[in-house]
């Protein structure tokens, strides 16, 4: 399973070393995204500080959704979903290596929205390691739920617009636990409940991959 | 009369059935009624909250249908059908109307909650904990249907309805404790509390309860002529299909015997 994971994981990562999307597209699409929530808040620069850490996951959110779609969308063409499921790779394996390749993914692209984050909003970080690690665990929850949702709606034709409205809601306790834990990271020092949300993250985390290990090869037969 | 029906008829309802159907709506009709009456003549009216007090046999009990009944028949029945030995299209279909009817009841917590929220919290919409996830449920539910209405095979869409179905149910606690812990305004569980001692008395306790078997009822009623009305539209749909493949053959017919000939 592991090492199928991994190979997985490669594949995908080095199309998009080759292709570039997610730097090229996804990356300043995020930026972009930061760049209208502060347009919408006005240029109250104590506003958007205050704001930061919900406009950040909220970004993050919307680059997953892009993430998972081209992660869907590189297996639409020639085959390469059957290709895959023919391989005899297990399944659990496959959805692994998905789901880290996106995880990948977004954690580099967190770490220039944190960039923007910081330099656009003037926010200050005053706990690094609450950041990362809330990152982390955020980011492998995202990657599981998103690369589940891929794998249900890669065969719809109205995969475009239904993605994002399943998955979504699905991803509201990270956005809510997300932002509580970040909230605590900018204003410094850790609150009575951050540790408490940075479980919610990590069971979500742990609830979703299993899940997704068990049901990742029927969920690619009904696709 | 659709053309299909001489091709094949629709699926039969047995007699037995369809007398629940008739004696389980009309006891829901009647038990409404009597809620109505009691909640608006018969009971006192709160000596905080005035009239607006009616407003419990109604809400508690519409909530309890949409977030607990329906929610929690859809999510079983879609384990049901995934899980293979109990696999049958009976379980999607069942899912599925369960969904349906439990939008309908979840949009009215939603509206019911507002009208009792702007009198006593002064607000329409509160983020508070309880709303925020009926609304984050009421979401996923849209979700659900918005899914089943793209065309495919009825199996496959079963399956992906039922994962679909899955994956918000494991999602309903963690949305509920995530919104706990972030904000809460809402009173705690008047009947369904921890030690199940309803914490109000007299003729307003038993219209509570009367007000929550009616909905109940309203609901199995709603949920079985969904269910028929599944069943049909799958033999609807298979019936088209019938008859569009015999069309194309009858076009063919013709040329096959001036071959023959």
């Amino acid at each position: 399973m592991w090492r199928d994971a991994a190979l997985v994981a490669g594949k995908d990562l080095r199309i998009e070393a080759r292709s570039r999307v997610a730097l090229s597209q996804v990356a300043p699409f995020g930026i972009l995204a930061l760049v209208m929530f502060a347009f919408a808040l006005g240029p109250d620069r104590s506003l958007m500080a205050k704001g930061a850490p919900g406009l950040f996951w909220v970004a993050v959110l919307f680059c997953t959704v892009l993430a998972v779609q081209r992660s869907v969308s590189v297996e639409s063409v020639d085959g390469a979903r059957d290709g895959l499921r023919l391989s005899g790779l297990d399944p659990a394996g496959l959805f692994l290596g998905k789901a880290a390749a996106i995880a990948a993914q977004l954690l580099v692209l967190e770490a220039v929205l944190c960039v923007g984050v910081v330099l656009l909003y003037g926010a200050r970080v005053e706990v690094p390691w609450l950041l990362a690690v809330s990152c982390l665990l955020g980011t492998i929850g995202l990657a599981a739920t998103g690369t589940l949702y891929g794998a249900l709606s890669a065969g719809l034709r109205v995969k475009e617009t239904l993605l994002p409205f399943l998955f979504l809601p699905i991803a509201a306790p990270v956005l809510l636990a997300g932002t509580r834990v970040w909230q605590s990271a900018l204003a410094g020092g850790i609150p009575a409940d951050g540790s408490q949300w940075l479980r919610l993250l990590a069971v979500f985390d742990a609830v979703y991959l299993a899940l997704g290990v068990v049901v990742f090869g029927p969920i690619q037969e009904s696709a | 009369m659709s053309p299909n029906q001489s091709v094949h008829p629709p699926p039969a309802q047995s007699a037995r059935v369809r007398t629940a159907v008739r004696v389980i709506g009309i006891t829901a009709a009647v038990a409404t009624a009597c809620t109505v009456w009691l909640g608006l003549w018969v009971t006192p009216p709160d000596v905080t909250q005035g009239n607006l007090v009616r407003l419990v046999y109604i809400h508690p009990g519409v909530a309890w249908v949409a977030l607990y009944l329906a929610f929690g028949l859809a999510a079983v029945a879609s384990l049901l059908y995934l899980w293979p030995r109990t696999r049958g299209l009976f379980w999607d279909r069942l899912a599925a109307a369960a969904v349906e009817v439990g939008v309908v009841f979840n949009v009215c917590t939603l509206i019911s909650g507002s009208i009792w929220g702007k009198p006593t919290w002064g607000v329409w919409w509160a983020w508070d904990a309880r709303l925020t996830s009926t609304a984050v449920l009421l979401v996923l539910f849209l979700g659900y249907l918005a899914l089943r209405r793209v065309p495919a095979e009825p199996e496959v869409r079963a399956k992906r309805c039922a994962f679909v179905a899955l994956f918000a149910a494991v999602d309903i606690p963690i949305v509920h404790f995530s919104v706990l812990w972030w904000k809460t305004l809402h009173q705690g569980a008047t009947v369904l509390n921890p030690d199940l001692s309803p914490t109000i008395h007299g003729s307003m306790a038993w219209t509570l309860l009367l007000g929550f078997v009616a909905l109940t009822l309203v609901f199995v009623w709603m949920l079985l002529v969904r269910y028929r009305i599944g069943v049909l539209e799958d033999w609807l749909g298979t019936g088209e299909l019938d008859v569009a493949l015999r069309e194309r053959q009858a076009e063919g017919a013709p040329l096959d015997e001036d071959q023959a000939a």
